[in-house]
């Protein structure tokens, strides 16, 4: 069932003008790894906050709505383009272990975030303000953090394959 | 060149990252981290100048806040790009998409350079942010900087493309 998926969309006809393309793949890669590197840079920003690391005088719940949208912003530029690469050879990609992996962590690092959201986010007006971050913010913090540089070195890796 | 590569090619250093299959993903994942922190860091700062976005904070502030990451991000490329050059000279030197690379970062380092010149005079004359007079200045290094550090990052990932 979802092999046919997959034969589906690599004959769809934006990923075989891709595959077909000699500059449409990097184009897009281009484009992939400019919005990456803005989704990660912009969301460790805001986990070295929740891990008192920097931004101290800043309120975190501040920084977060002055950062994030910016992150989320380049995260949609990143799925689509992700999107379309993985389209022009569906099949392959899906076999791989990075790939597989990468989606692993993306999907972790988005329960990281919808726990951060239901625990401790729910304070934050009133930690926010202070130099200290519970325990439970550098967690998710930290957490995240790492799983970021996870997405950042699977990705990589795929290009290897 | 080709004889700099070639010799380049033969040290032990450049051997030896030849031969350990890790290093240079490794390191590329380094790099890339880095890369992160400069576009984000320079993507703020610049949309800043532009007047988009973060407009409650003085160009000032967000100069102290951004520049030291910049900065300390460079070292941290400069010595990642170093280790990759050595272990494929052939890739990277001579190639049109790294020779552009360093080209354009050596545009955006004075750049930003010229522009924290103007700001610090700015305020050694007593002006608590840069002098309004030089706002329009500021909208005009913002698109030139986040156009050539853009332009930057996409020369890069075209050294892999590029002859």
């Amino acid at each position: 069932m979802f092999d046919r998926f997959l034969h589906w969309l690599e004959a769809t006809s934006p990923a075989v003008a891709i595959s077909e393309s000699s500059w449409l793949f990097p184009g897009i890669e281009c484009v992939h790894v400019l919005a990456i590197t803005l989704v990660v840079g912009s969301i460790t920003m805001v986990d070295l906050r929740l891990l008192n690391v920097n931004l101290r005088e800043r309120p975190a719940g501040e920084l977060m709505a002055e950062v994030l949208p910016w992150t989320w912003m380049s995260f949609a530029v990143a799925a689509c383009s992700g999107a379309l690469l993985f389209s022009s050879n569906a099949t392959k990609y899906w076999g791989t272990v990075p790939f597989r992996a990468k989606m692993l962590v993306l999907i972790l690092a988005g329960l990281n975030m919808l726990m951060f959201h239901a625990t401790s986010f729910r304070s934050i007006a009133v930690w926010g303000r202070g130099p200290h971050t519970p325990r439970a913010a550098k967690i998710s913090g930290g957490i995240s953090l790492a799983l970021w540089i996870g997405v950042v070195s699977l990705g990589r890796w795929i290009g290897f394959v | 060149l080709q004889d700099f590569i070639n010799w380049l090619g033969d040290t032990p250093a450049s051997l030896t990252i030849q031969k350990v299959f890790w290093i240079i993903p490794t390191v590329q994942i380094v790099h890339i981290l880095a890369i992160s922190v400069v576009l984000a860091s320079m993507a703020m700062f610049d949309l800043r100048l532009l007047g988009v976005a973060g407009k409650r904070h003085s160009i000032v502030s967000l100069s102290h806040r951004f520049m030291p990451w910049l900065w300390g991000a460079l070292i941290v490329l400069a010595a990642t790009g170093s280790i990759l050059i050595i272990g494929e000279p052939n890739r990277a030197l001579g190639n049109v998409a790294f020779l552009s690379k360093m080209g354009l970062l050596a545009v955006a380092i004075i750049v930003t350079l010229i522009f924290q010149r103007i700001l610090k005079r700015d305020l050694e004359n007593g002006s608590s942010d840069l002098a309004a007079p030089h706002l329009a200045l500021a909208k005009i290094t913002g698109v030139i900087s986040l156009a050539l550090w853009l332009g930057i990052a996409v020369a890069g990932r075209l050294i892999a493309y590029a002859g």
